[in-house]
């Protein structure tokens, strides 16, 4: 175990590294100069602090020395300093990340148990129509543009309806402490983490459904019928935790689609976390910025990627993943 | 070719999408005669609803431009980058998933970690940043989003390429002499191209979802009216004009689910032993 975890350490902490050095030429192929570029401004920066951040990064130096000097940044933690907001670049990601977590793992909490839930159900009632309707359903869902189902659920549940926040992490200038600052961030909560987490749910229930009945077809389940057992209790012990392999997988690979989501869905809701962040810094030009979000929510999807790795060899003994 | 078109067509959604498909190209490649006029130019009071003027049906945006006209203009821009950045994606992807899986050893195993890299890079954060920093056009567009979607084509290509390598007819092409290339491009590769055609038309949907978030987020190319663009340019005002962001949306989910639809008939009807599994 430890030897595997070790093997997918070394593995995520080279393709940062592999980021990083895409990083630096990115910040090179980006219009203008780069010290410009890392002081998030074309043109009118302070001439005094561009000749700083020459200084500090050599960019009279050889390619090579530039880039070193960035990496050795970036593996202190130092992402740069984002001359428009006038802070650090990790400092605005540290305090935004907490959100991006939150939804994302909320959405991801929804999807994966709602869709598990309805595959199921889907699977158990095969042909008939609560199966046609679920699988209807996914495939629209499946097929519906992130940020416009995010937009329509605010016309419809904040704009119309007046059921549910559509703006914002918490109320402004409430002043909630304690339970009721929680609640308030959690109904703030509800439309971004459904609508994230709708799309999502979509994919697990049709793998969730496809699986189980794959599943069904084999022999165990066979002699499990032959025995005598009832349909439910096969459903859920037998073809369902069986069923469940492909989507854990699934689950994995899906974290880095989960955060490119947020992204859409922080811009339409004004959710503060990385991914309105990101927005913000396309909106000023600010590269640097911009770069120093993409490296944060790289090595966030590796986090998820490591974890479910781990997850797998839990759920799949059988599986002895080669590191 | 009668086979096909029976399983196809037994897959009634299949049908239905194709129809829809069909409706959406002739749509986009209509709209120079159906809308001559530009579609960013300002031809009634913004603001108008839709289903109030017979000319302009689907009423105006925040500038008075004709909503339905940018929803033409738009489908011949959606389909247009979804098409091309499929083709760019399957033109990197094939090479190097063919190469890992007819050579395999340290060919496979430097390809394989090349494409495992791209896959650990959250896809659309990647598009964005790359859209921004090589500035907003369509041919940045389709290059992002063909970097990002490649490399299931390579892994899709590599598992069929290691399957259809033992096969007797590689056996015998190999003894007449001929090189490993010429195998791959004239044996091996034209057996692929059934789920390369499946995997293609889920490819196109998944591009055509891209790039509405990217013109959506303001990386669109400027020049060109596109569906992501109109939502996004709408966003704001939804309150007091529902439709300007409503409509495109709409087009955006039927032209995908119409792919999406097509390509699980494809499915059905180019690997028929593997299809219907369970239906």
């Amino acid at each position: 175990m430890t030897r595997f975890l070790a093997g997918r350490l070394v593995r995520a902490v080279f393709i940062l590294l592999v980021i990083t050095v895409s990083n630096f030429f990115l910040i090179h192929a980006a219009p203008g100069d780069p010290a410009a570029v890392m002081a998030g401004e074309a043109g009118d920066a302070d001439p005094q602090f561009l000749e700083q951040l020459r200084e500090r990064f050599g960019l009279d130096k050889p390619l090579y020395v530039q880039l070193g000097i960035y990496v050795s940044h970036v593996v202190r933690l130092d992402l740069g300093y984002s001359y428009r907001q006038q802070l650090p670049v990790l400092d605005l990601i540290m305090e935004r990340l907490p959100a991006t977590l939150l939804l994302s793992l909320t959405a991801f909490a929804i999807s994966l148990g709602l869709g598990v839930l309805a595959g199921a159900m889907a699977a158990a009632r095969q042909g008939r129509l609560s199966d046609t309707l679920i699988s209807l359903f996914a495939l629209i869902f499946y097929a519906t543009p992130l940020f416009w189902l995010a937009l329509m659920a605010v016309l419809l549940f904040s704009i119309e309806l007046g059921w549910l926040p559509g703006f914002g992490y918490e109320t402004v200038g409430a002043g909630y402490a304690g339970f009721a600052r929680a609640l308030d961030i959690a109904r703030h909560l509800v439309l971004p983490a459904t609508t994230l987490g709708l799309f999502f749910m979509a994919i697990y229930v049709r793998m969730t459904r496809a699986s189980m009945l794959e599943v069904s077809q084999m022999d165990f389940v066979k002699t499990a019928k032959a025995k005598g057992l009832r349909p439910r209790v096969i459903q859920r012990r037998h073809v369902l935790r069986n069923a469940l392999l492909p989507v854990v997988t699934l689950a994995g690979l899906q974290a880095g689609q989960l955060v490119g989501g947020a992204v859409l869905i922080e811009t339409v809701f004004a959710w503060p976390g990385i991914g309105r962040l990101m927005f913000e810094a396309l909106s000023q030009r600010d590269y640097n910025l911009l770069l120093g979000v993409f490296i944060v929510s790289a090595a966030m999807v590796l986090f998820f990627n490591l974890i479910t790795d781990v997850l797998y060899r839990f759920v799949d003994p059988r599986i002895r993943v080669t590191s | 070719m009668t086979d096909f078109w029976k399983r196809f067509s037994k897959h009634r959604g299949a049908v239905a999408g194709l129809v829809i498909l069909f409706l959406i190209v002739l749509l986009a490649v209509a709209a120079p005669f159906l809308f001559p006029k530009s579609p960013w130019a300002m031809v009634q009071r913004p603001f108008l609803p839709p289903f109030e003027n017979a000319t302009y049906f689907l009423g105006t945006d925040t500038m008075g431009r004709d909503l339905a006209s940018g929803l033409a203009h738009g489908a011949y821009v959606s389909l247009l980058v979804g098409l091309v950045s499929t083709v760019v994606s399957l033109l990197i992807g094939i090479p190097i998933g063919a190469l890992a899986g007819y050579f395999g050893g340290i060919v496979d195993d430097v390809l394989m970690r090349f494409t495992e890299l791209f896959q650990s890079v959250p896809s659309f954060a990647l598009a964005v940043v790359l859209v921004a920093i090589f500035q907003p056009s369509i041919t940045s567009i389709v290059v992002a989003i063909a970097i990002v979607s490649w490399p299931p084509v390579a892994r899709l290509l590599r598992g069929e390429v290691m399957a259809l390598k033992s096969r007797d007819f590689v056996d015998a092409a190999v003894l007449s002499g001929q090189k490993p290339l010429t195998i791959i491009w004239s044996q091996i590769l034209p057996n692929t191209l059934s789920p390369i055609i499946v995997l293609a038309s889920m490819m196109v949907a998944a591009a055509i979802l891209v790039e509405s978030a990217l013109s959506f987020m303001g990386l669109g190319d400027a020049n060109v009216m596109s569906w992501g663009y109109i939502i996004g340019a709408g966003r704001t005002v939804i309150r007091q004009a529902w439709w300007v962001s409503f409509f495109p949306g709409l087009a955006i989910l039927l032209t995908v689910l119409a792919l999406n639809l097509v390509g699980e008939g494809l499915n059905d009807a180019l690997n028929p032993r593997l299809s219907r599994k369970g239906k």
